[in-house]
């Protein structure tokens, strides 16, 4: 019976050691000066590479941030704060609903409130990631909140520090390295997304043009050519897929082993 | 405890708020209301999603009524017939094939990170397996194009079509992908979510349980699965979420599993479609109002479907932890 135990261990980590060993060995080949520095290649033409891919990430990416980060943390700051209030447990139960979400829905959602205003754009794929991220966010700054030990607390109070101030004080930077844990954990998650962005931003092959512009995407180029006959297209494929792989899984590896850290 | 000093500027109707040790200050207040009102944007964001999804697919309804969920037709370019019942069944088999292969997988990696594993191995492979869920759908996707379909192609699938193919499952032509393949991927894509869950609601049965099971003379495996029977309601929520998570996932299954839309495929080696994929590949093709309604209507059934199965994970996650951390205090 442990055998089973364990068979089932390496049954699972069998394709993870294949997805991480392909995307490696695959993309190391198309990974050059020109993949790092020219935007995507049209149809029939060689070469080419992702810069507008990674430009347009970082940008979607850190809008969303921009939005997802300070609604996530100050919802998150309310749950943990007024944890007993009836409200909380209902704002809690929707917040875990929220982030099992297909996030395809979350893409109709953003396409039907700001893609038929403003056209396939940034600001819609960014609001579609913060939707995504939110729950994340939320959810590790409560529980990054309630680590800080009540004595800290009380004794700010005691100091006559009325009660804001000590969560905004006092516990917020107790609580920062778990904060920061989770919101990098949750902008690595939304770097990766592909489906909302599939139906805000469309595909774009230039470099970013402005908010009310789409903009290339990595997670979704990898889509576009995965699927494509086109030879050059299929090693840019892997090739976006190993960036993505090293900053994505990277992120994850370090901020994982950073929280271990600190519980014996 | 009486606050003698009642300032002037609150009403009764916060008599509770002053009911304090502290003198309020309009600082808590406006504080407790901002947080209050950031929070609640997750039932306003929600309650939008449901209304932006009824209004955008109104006149898909009004023309199809609930002929669309039991309609076998989607045609947009010649008749405009929409329907989705090949849809929910594609989705819901899927996902059924991904439950039967994960979930013994991630019971077994439940149980050796809680029973059988020793500290810091558990914690190297907690991480792995953590690592399985940080990869992107679209690299799951990529790689099952690319590796998984010609191993299963090549490898697997006339092996099991030459041993199994008197059964009508396993006895159509093998193109590679299919529903059979999309079934594996997203086996492994859930395998993360469920043994997390699983480990968690292991890890939270008393020792009193296991030592019990040990003291009448059982052994390893034994009391293993009495731990794995104190927690089956904490399991069976891991697997509705699991469920969940597989129904939703769009990228990877829409790579790998043909997009063929019929209401039945021919065996487990042939194409079909779901409705996470169906939306993926057309939305931004739909030509017409009609169109882009019956995906969105699509995006609507789906939302339902989801949203039963999370609610029900959860309100089963949350009961059966607080019952076994409330046993446990005793």
């Amino acid at each position: 019976m442990l055998v089973l135990v364990y068979l089932a261990l390496i049954v699972a980590l069998i394709p993870l050691f294949s997805i991480l060993g392909e995307v490696v060995l695959k993309g190391a080949n198309s990974i050059n000066f020109n993949f790092l520095t020219q935007p995507t290649p049209t149809v029939g033409e060689t070469g080419g590479g992702v810069a507008n891919a990674v430009q347009g990430t970082l940008i979607t990416v850190g809008l969303a941030s921009f939005i997802g980060i300070p609604l996530g943390l100050l919802s998150g700051i309310f749950l943990s704060e007024y944890g007993e209030a009836r409200i909380s447990s209902v704002v809690r139960f929707f917040n875990d609903v929220l982030s099992g979400f297909p996030s395809i829905l979350v893409g109709i959602f953003a396409y039907a409130l700001i893609v038929t205003v403003i056209g396939f754009s940034v600001t819609a794929a960014a609001f579609s990631l913060a939707i995504i991220m939110l729950p994340i966010v939320t959810r590790t700054t409560e529980e990054a909140l309630k680590l800080v030990p009540a004595t800290l607390r009380e004794a700010a109070i005691a100091l006559g520090i009325p009660r804001w101030k000590t969560t905004v004080y006092v516990a917020l930077s107790g609580a920062k390295r778990g904060i920061a844990t989770g919101t990098l954990l949750a902008v690595a998650r939304i770097a990766g997304e592909s489906a909302p962005v599939l139906i805000t931003v469309g595909y774009w092959r230039w470099w970013f043009a402005g908010l009310n512009q789409p903009a290339a995407n990595l997670a979704l180029n990898i889509y576009i050519f995965a699927i494509s006959p086109f030879e050059n297209w299929i090693a840019l494929a892997w090739g976006s897929a190993l960036v993505l792989v090293i900053i994505i899984v990277g992120i994850n590896a370090v901020v994982r082993v950073l929280t271990r850290e600190k519980y014996p | 405890m009486k606050n003698f000093r009642k300032p002037a500027f609150f009403s009764n109707f916060k008599s509770k708020i002053i009911r304090n040790f502290r003198k309020p200050s309009t600082g808590d207040d406006a504080f407790k209301l901002l947080t209050a009102g950031f929070a609640s944007s997750i039932f306003i964001l929600l309650g939008l999603m449901v209304y932006e999804l009824v209004r955008g697919s109104e006149l898909s309804i009004q023309r199809f009524g609930i002929g669309f969920l039991t309609g076998t037709k989607w045609d947009p370019a010649i008749s405009q017939v929409f329907g989705v019942l090949p849809l929910i069944l594609g989705t819901l088999v899927t996902s059924a094939i991904a439950l039967l292969i994960g979930v013994p997988i991630s019971l077994g990696i439940g149980l050796a990170l809680s029973e059988y594993a020793p500290r810091r191995f558990g914690f190297v492979i907690s991480f792995l397996v953590e690592l399985l869920a940080a990869i992107p759908s679209v690299i799951y996707g990529l790689w099952g194009i690319f590796t998984l379909i010609p191993f299963l192609r090549n490898g697997v699938y006339p092996g099991l079509h030459t041993a199994l193919g008197f059964v009508p499952l396993f006895s159509g032509p093998i193109y590679g992908g299919g529903v059979l393949t999309g079934g594996i991927i997203l086996a492994i894509m859930i395998i993360p979510t469920v043994s997390a869950i699983s480990r968690d609601v292991f890890s939270a049965v008393p020792n009193a349980q296991r030592e019990a099971a040990i003291s009448l003379g059982a052994t390893k495996w034994e009391t293993a699965k009495t731990v794995v029977s104190y927690a089956r309601a904490g399991v069976i929520s891991a697997v509705i979420l699991g469920l969940g998570r597989a129904i939703g996932e769009t990228m990877a299954v829409t790579m790998v599993i043909g997009n063929k839309f019929q209401v039945l495929p021919a065996s487990l080696f042939d194409g079909w479609y779901t409705m996470a994929a169906i939306i993926a590949n057309e939305f931004t093709e739909a030509t017409y109002d009609l169109y882009v309604n019956a995906l969105v209507e699509v995006g609507l059934v789906l939302f339902f479907i989801a949203l039963i199965i999370n609610v029900l994970a959860r309100l089963i996650v949350w009961r059966s932890l607080r019952l076994v951390r409330g046993i446990a205090k005793e």
